[in-house]
């Protein structure tokens, strides 16, 4: 097994430093190579595998793409795949001992259930519609409870709405809302009704009008539909066949690495490399540290094998999370063609525009100059 | 002309004061208790006081004027 991984795949870890960090499957490295980017060859290397799925996460393996097109799912999954979430507040009263601000900023936070799928993006200059937002109300006041016993120790005892949660939000539907059946067999609501957003105490009230909008995760981290979204690469021990492990220290090698990672035989003492359990590798390089060992195992990491972990936390489910990227990705990209055949179009006089508009950029850095007196570094630029 | 300068006659809080400035009826405002938070109404000229605990900081009620606040 060792034999059969291409080491070109490989970034070494060394004890201390890496190598090979930059992937060399380009054309014109090798002498003699054709590296280019084929279709054929890409479909072929490219595989997802999910291996592990829970409710609230995910994780899966990448393989067979540069680690910046890797890069890009989980940029696009923290930042740019859209969630709802509340926006703007509006209040009526609020005696609680938290701030405004604070307590407003504290709603926008809350993961909502809705599918961002049903709504429409909300630009600043929009009006509010029931196809952008989505309204909750907040009327929350604590009293103290009628019958309650004399030694006062728990909040729950003796009073009524002592704290404020996120159960505690109550969906206004507008317009067509109230027809929609996503919405009537499950209501907009909070993901986790448990979320405490303030604490009462007796006359203490909290009176808002909240509207939730939809977002991307770049505009502000509330929109972010995952908690984590991450990859790291998958770990790669191999054992050098010309200096095996003594027997006696084979107990003490498999030590070195994280549990399961190396299995030794319980009768001839050998070790081998299980590659199951190798995704769960530390890379503590401990081994490194015994001069035993010195030359018995190469570390490294396969360089385009990517285990990515999604926490989801909102509206998607973890598995809709990398479709919906990739789908974003799309997106970007077709808006870009599109403006490259654009601007290949009109290339004939795209030269002359481009002339044109440096003509006036010119101009218009004259015209600084000579406005301001301190424009020494603009004068550097003509020059 | 307006009798209020610079203010429109709409704002909620002036009372229940249609299109022209009306006094408010009730002089007698709500106060809460800094100490219990109970309400208090307190008439002018009366000595201020929580009808509850005696206590003699009251704090006069919020604004009923809405506030926006961006949620960021």
């Amino acid at each position: 097994m060792p034999s059969a991984v291409d080491r070109r795949r490989l970034v070494g870890v060394h004890p201390e430093r890496v190598s090979d960090v930059s992937s060399t499957d380009f054309p014109g490295h090798y002498p003699g190579e054709d590296n280019s980017w084929d279709l054929e060859k890409f479909r072929k290397n490219l595989r997802v595998d999910i291996t592990r799925l829970s409710n609230r996460s995910i994780e899966f393996d990448l393989v067979g793409v540069d680690a910046s097109i890797a890069n890009a799912f989980r940029r696009i999954m923290i930042a740019e795949v859209p969630t709802i979430c509340i926006e703007h507040v509006y209040v009526w009263n609020n005696t609680s001992v938290m701030q405004d601000e604070v307590f407003a900023h504290r709603l926008g936070l809350v993961p909502l259930n809705v599918d961002p799928e049903l709504f429409e993006m909300k630009t600043p200059t929009d009006s509010a519609t029931d196809r952008n937002t989505l309204v909750f109300k907040l009327d929350v006041t604590c009293t103290r409870k009628q019958k309650a016993p004399p030694d006062p120790t728990d909040d729950n005892v003796l009073y009524d709405h002592s704290s404020v949660t996120a159960g505690d939000l109550v969906w206004v539907p507008q317009g067509e809302q109230v027809e929609l059946p996503v919405f009537i067999a499950k209501p907009p609501a909070p993901t986790n009704p448990n979320i405490v957003l303030v604490k009462l105490r007796p006359g203490q009230e909290v009176s808002m009008e909240l509207h939730a909008i939809k977002g991307v995760g770049k505009d502000h981290a509330k929109w972010t539909p995952v908690a984590t979204a991450s990859y790291r690469l998958l770990p790669s021990v191999t054992l050098d066949p010309s200096k095996p492990v003594p027997p006696h220290r084979a107990d003490k090698f498999a030590k070195c690495f994280s549990p399961g990672v190396i299995e030794v035989d319980s009768t001839t003492k050998a070790v081998r490399v299980n590659e199951q359990a190798l995704r769960g590798e530390s890379m503590s390089r401990e081994v490194f540290r015994h001069p035993e060992f010195e030359g018995c195992a190469k570390l490294g990491r396969f360089r385009d094998h990517f285990l990515f972990n999604v926490e989801s936390e909102g509206p998607y489910t973890p598995e809709r999370i990398f479709p919906t990227s990739i789908r974003i990705m799309r997106e970007k990209i077709a808006v870009l063609r599109k403006a490259a055949q654009a601007l290949l179009a009109d290339s004939d006089d795209g030269a002359m525009d481009a002339t044109s508009e440096r003509v006036s950029v010119e101009q218009g850095i004259n015209v600084a100059s000579t406005s301001e007196g301190t424009s020494g570094d603009v004068v550097m630029m003509e020059t | 002309m307006n009798n209020q300068p610079g203010q429109g006659s709409g704002y909620p809080n002036t009372g229940n004061a249609g299109g022209t400035y009306v006094q408010p009826p009730r002089q007698d405002t709500e106060y809460i208790c800094a100490d219990c938070y109970a309400k208090n109404e307190i008439k002018s000229r009366e000595p201020i006081r929580c009808r509850e605990c005696g206590h003699r900081i009251v704090y006069k009620k919020r604004t009923k004027r809405m506030v926006q606040f961006e949620a960021r």
